[in-house]
């Protein structure tokens, strides 16, 4: 059975149950794993952490939590531009922060209800007045986010899913080549990111996690993929 | 905690939640004896191991076929990259290390998946006959210039890189929990969206310089109605469909830009689709 989707009639609404169909399926996981752990030990953790959940919804909210924070940064990159940037720079900054933007609130507007909530990034560590400091920093988050893509494609359990995170993915990756090549020109294929094969790196979901709550004050976990506490 | 519940749960979002997991109603009956004598904090891993059969894996046979598929992609960028750094001087010195890196990374990819597709039994196609002027090696081809004229040359690149990215992403679905397989050619995918970028940001730096606002764009950015952005208006066809604007049922019109809605999604093609504007031009047939 598929459902269709009138979008001129339809509205947003029967958009976001179609997409959710089958990561309803999932939901309905998070509510017994939830339940079932109300009768065992708790499992301790910092208060503020958030559970990026069980099954595609996990997937997706993963996804959210990384296109969150590239958004806030490219927002701050964007509004305080590091000195001596070029007008090039400033388009495609721009523009790379559009479209973080747009993945993040694409993903808000489809999980609806299942969304983890809105994180609070900490980008202390960054210098945003200078520009290595700045690109150095757009340059992890868009390697990261290509690796965690990669990384989780084989846990997604509906092609849907899957393909829209393969549209967004090659985006990341055209980003971080960019981002490489303003770093260094001629580096954007270079062996940090892609192997011997010539196959992009991938990560998990717990080695990214661990990685990108450094830029976090809400700490993200997920229990059900084997990262349960920071 | 009752299984028939939820069961019951599951089936208001997927009303085919029974078939999915087997035709045959009475199987789930089974699963009551299970549950009751295993501890409540176990069950989600037994409903997860029922959904993992339920959206089943596909057949090594069609794996071998995605392989096929890409390989033959391969053998075709491979092909035209090595024919490229042949040409003496077709390179301006400052671009050589650009294509010389793609050259590398090509050549890996078509070694990766012959030795892949071995490894599963399979037999690799042979690399097919190539016409890189476009024209099915009968002459007349849209790209005449493709190995003496540089800005053709990157043309023809960026067609084949861009073409490569929505390749793998329609053949991805084939391919879902294959944890070995998928992630290695969404690992190729990724580079091929690499390539891409810089592709794109040396045809946009040769037009603009490497500082002014750019014309060119390392994403694909389509207009409302037609999704080829490269000025290559014979190429339209590789790059139809990046005009969408609607996401998982989404229509992100009303979020953003159509230049940033479109670039922001990069969309597939069916591999009916990529073979259909290879085949008979770049691919002779």
């Amino acid at each position: 059975m598929k459902t269709d989707t009138n979008l001129t009639t339809g509205g947003a609404n029967m958009a976001r149950r179609s997409f959710l169909r089958y990561a309803g399926a999932s939901a309905a996981t998070v509510a017994i794993l939830g339940a079932a752990s109300c009768r065992s030990e708790q499992i301790p953790h910092p208060v503020d952490a958030t559970d990026i959940g069980s099954g595609d919804i996990g997937i997706l909210n993963y996804a959210y939590a990384l296109e969150q924070l590239e958004a806030a940064f490219y927002m701050q990159v964007v509004a305080t531009p590091y000195s001596g940037i070029s007008t090039s720079e400033t388009a495609y900054l721009t523009d790379i922060r559009d479209h973080e933007v747009l993945h993040r609130d694409f993903f808000k507007t489809a999980l609806g209800s299942a969304a983890i909530k809105g994180l609070t990034p900490d980008f202390s560590t960054i210098n945003f007045s200078d520009r290595a400091s700045v690109l150095g920093a757009a340059k992890l988050f868009e390697d990261t986010g290509v690796k965690a893509y990669d990384g989780a494609g084989y846990l997604i359990q509906s092609p849907d899913y899957l393909t829209i995170a393969g549209k967004i993915v090659s985006v990341e990756a055209r980003h971080a080549a960019l981002i490489a090549n303003l770093i260094t020109p001629g580096s954007f294929v270079n062996p940090d990111q892609v192997d011997e094969n010539g196959i992009n790196r991938s990560a998990s979901i717990a080695e990214i996690l661990s990685a990108v709550n450094g830029f976090l004050k809400t700490k993200v976990i997920a229990s059900s993929f084997g990262y349960d506490k920071v | 905690m009752n299984l028939f519940e939820i069961i019951d749960e599951i089936e208001k979002v997927d009303p085919e939640i029974h078939e999915r997991l087997n035709p045959r109603r009475a199987a789930i009956k089974n699963i009551t004896s299970f549950g009751s004598k295993v501890a409540v904090a176990a069950l989600p891993f037994a409903l997860g191991t029922m959904f993992k059969k339920a959206y089943a894996a596909a057949s090594t046979a069609d794996v071998i076929g995605v392989l096929n598929y890409a390989l033959t992609l391969e053998y075709l960028e491979a092909g035209f990259y090595n024919q490229g750094t042949s040409k003496a001087g077709l390179f301006p010195g400052s671009d050589t290390q650009y294509i010389n890196k793609i050259t590398a990374d090509e050549n890996n990819h078509v070694t990766f998946l012959k030795n892949v597709i071995g490894s599963l039994g399979g037999t690799a196609v042979a690399a097919p006959t190539v016409d890189y002027t476009g024209g099915n090696n009968k002459g007349g081809g849209p790209f005449p210039t493709v190995f003496t004229n540089y800005d053709t040359f990157l043309a023809v690149a960026q067609v084949f890189e861009d073409t490569g990215v929505r390749a793998y992403k329609g053949a991805a679905p084939i391919l879902i929990n294959n944890q070995v397989v998928l992630t290695a050619a969404l690992g190729i995918h990724a580079v091929e969206a690499r390539h891409a970028s810089a592709i794109r940001k040396l045809r946009n730096d040769r037009a603009n310089g490497a500082t002014a606002k750019p014309t060119i764009y390392p994403y694909i950015v389509s207009s409302a109605s037609l999704g080829n952005d490269t000025g290559v208006s014979v190429a339209n066809g590789n790059y139809a469909g990046e005009e969408n604007q609607t996401q998982g049922g989404v229509n992100l019109s009303s979020l953003a830009s159509t230049a940033v809605v479109t670039a922001a999604f990069d969309e597939p093609l069916t591999k009916d689709q990529v073979l259909a504007l290879l085949v008979g031009s770049f691919i002779v047939n």
